[in-house]
């Protein structure tokens, strides 16, 4: 039992309980953790909880298992804390947190250096609800609903309608493009510029948004060449 | 028999959820299917009000899962359908009284001897909404054409898809005609476009859905009802029927319809 129990440490934070995972096969640590709210049923009745899961790449299944098993037992699982992009964005997709209020202690030092040659490709419309955030340019093959949101810290490329909010150059890059087929966001942001609400044209062309030479955000038509 | 399980969900509240579940049972039972409904709303339960079962209510889902009863002993038989029963929901306790794998059981229990389970789902993203969902192997989303509404949707779908609980497919509830023409609503194109979903009905707003649900006497029932007839037609595409749209549905027909609806006053 203390072999499995050690796998996964819990401790309270302000927003519930973080329970950490240690190295191993992610069915041992799901195996681990529900043995220890097993053991303490009346201590974790009702509790909110985040799960740091490091660097493990998770698909929707575990988690949903993961969580359909926790709320079985009265437990909220309310976020998945990842330094994978995958777990991310699986969380994202399932509508839980993937920052929690304490930061991590090595989150600064990990930071990915991401080359300004790639991006973060993403094949499906974002719907109301889904967070993407990544450290580097981000393409989407799909819209951006109302209630999405796009944070990069490069450009950003819809191919696609765009209703929902984006900010590119998130880190002050004031050199960052927006651009999409048909973009009547609610907000956009690049750097620390903001615009309001663009207006739904009748009949969208593209466009593309940029900081301008007077330093305002503006979105133009989309001229090839 | 191995029943199909149909949960009715929708993200915000008050688009008509309770009321869809209501005659969409009622419509298949009318067909000769065995249909039970669950209402999946533990706290704040009214589908038995709206199919005016409220008096009969001895046992409900809360009691089946903590052993208080048999399941039979909690399916309320509806007064005019005998192939139509009502699994009420607990008017006293909450949502962490159910869990997804209570629901899990419940519904492979009733599966052998039903065509259809129809599960009312609470509004919300949260434990209602996943113990209803949890059984689910198809779901139909309502919405209305307005556009807090249409953006809880996508946000459902968007769970619901995450989740690989396959695409929903969309009721569009109280659609005003008039109010569209008048660009004063969200058409059906527009929700169409943004939730991308197939579409299974439109429903028109209707004042007798009102007084039927008063009544407890869902608006099916009223032959000459349009909101009902809509509901007979999802009802009849849901057991496989190709039915098209109404007149009003009809995405190119919709001006026509309205015309003529005008020209009769």
């Amino acid at each position: 039992m203390e072999q499995t129990t050690s796998l996964v440490q819990i401790k309270g934070i302000r927003d519930g309980l973080l329970a950490t995972f240690l190295d191993a096969p992610w069915e041992d640590q799901c195996a681990a953790l529900l043995a220890q709210v097993d053991e303490r049923p009346a201590f974790f009745q009702g509790a909110r909880l985040a799960i740091d899961v490091g660097s493990q790449a998770l698909k929707v299944n575990d988690l949903v298992d993961l969580r359909d098993r926790l709320s079985e037992r009265s437990i909220t699982l309310w976020a998945i804390v990842s330094e994978s992009q995958v777990t991310e964005h699986t969380s994202q997709l399932l509508g839980l947190a993937t920052r929690i209020s304490k930061p991590r202690p090595q989150e600064q030092v990990h930071h990915e250096v991401v080359s300004s040659d790639t991006a973060l490709f993403v094949a499906k419309t974002l719907r109301s609800g889904t967070r993407v955030e990544y450290p580097g340019n981000v393409v989407v093959m799909g819209d951006v609903n109302p209630g999405a949101e796009i944070i990069a810290e490069g450009n950003v490329i819809v191919w696609g309608r765009v209703r929902g909010t984006i900010h590119a150059g998130s880190k002050g890059d004031r050199a960052a493009f927006i651009c999409a087929l048909d973009l009547s966001a609610i907000q956009l942001r690049i750097a620390g510029e903001t615009s309001a609400m663009l207006k739904p044209q009748k009949d969208p062309k593209p466009e593309i948004a940029t900081i301008n030479s007077e330093g305002r955000l503006q979105a133009e038509l989309w001229h090839p060449g | 028999m191995t029943a199909q399980v149909i949960t009715v969900t929708s993200g915000k509240g008050g688009v008509g959820k309770t009321t869809a579940v209501a005659n969409l049972a009622t419509a298949l039972a009318a067909d000769g299917r065995k249909v039970v409904c669950m209402d999946g709303d533990i706290g704040l339960r009214n589908l038995d009000v709206i199919m005016g079962l409220e008096n009969r209510i001895v046992y409900d889902i809360v009691d089946v899962i903590e052993g208080r009863c048999k399941l039979k002993q909690a399916m309320i038989r509806d007064k005019h359908y005998p192939d139509l029963y009502l699994i009420p929901a607990a008017q006293t306790r909450d949502k962490n009284a159910v869990s997804p794998s209570d629901m899990m059981r419940i519904c492979n229990d009733l599966k052998p001897d039903t065509d259809f389970i129809i599960i009312d789902s609470p509004a919300g993203i949260e434990r209602g909404f996943r113990n209803a969902i949890a059984a689910a192997d198809r779901v139909l989303v309502v919405t209305n054409p307005e556009v807090s509404a249409v953006r809880d949707a996508d946000r459902v779908v968007g769970i619901l898809e995450a989740e690989e609980k396959g695409s929903p497919s969309l009721i569009l509830n109280r659609l005003n005609p008039a109010l569209v023409k008048n660009n004063d609503m969200l058409s059906p194109e527009d929700v169409l476009d943004l939730l991308g979903i197939q579409l299974i009905g439109i429903v028109p707003e209707d004042e007798s859905v009102i007084i039927g649900s008063n009544r407890g006497a869902p608006v099916v029932t009223d032959a000459k009802s349009r909101a009902g007839q809509a509901f007979r037609n999802i009802a009849r595409r849901i057991q496989g029927h190709n039915v098209p749209f109404m007149d009003l549905e009809q995405q190119g027909g919709l001006w026509g319809a309205i015309q003529k609806l005008t020209g009769r006053k």
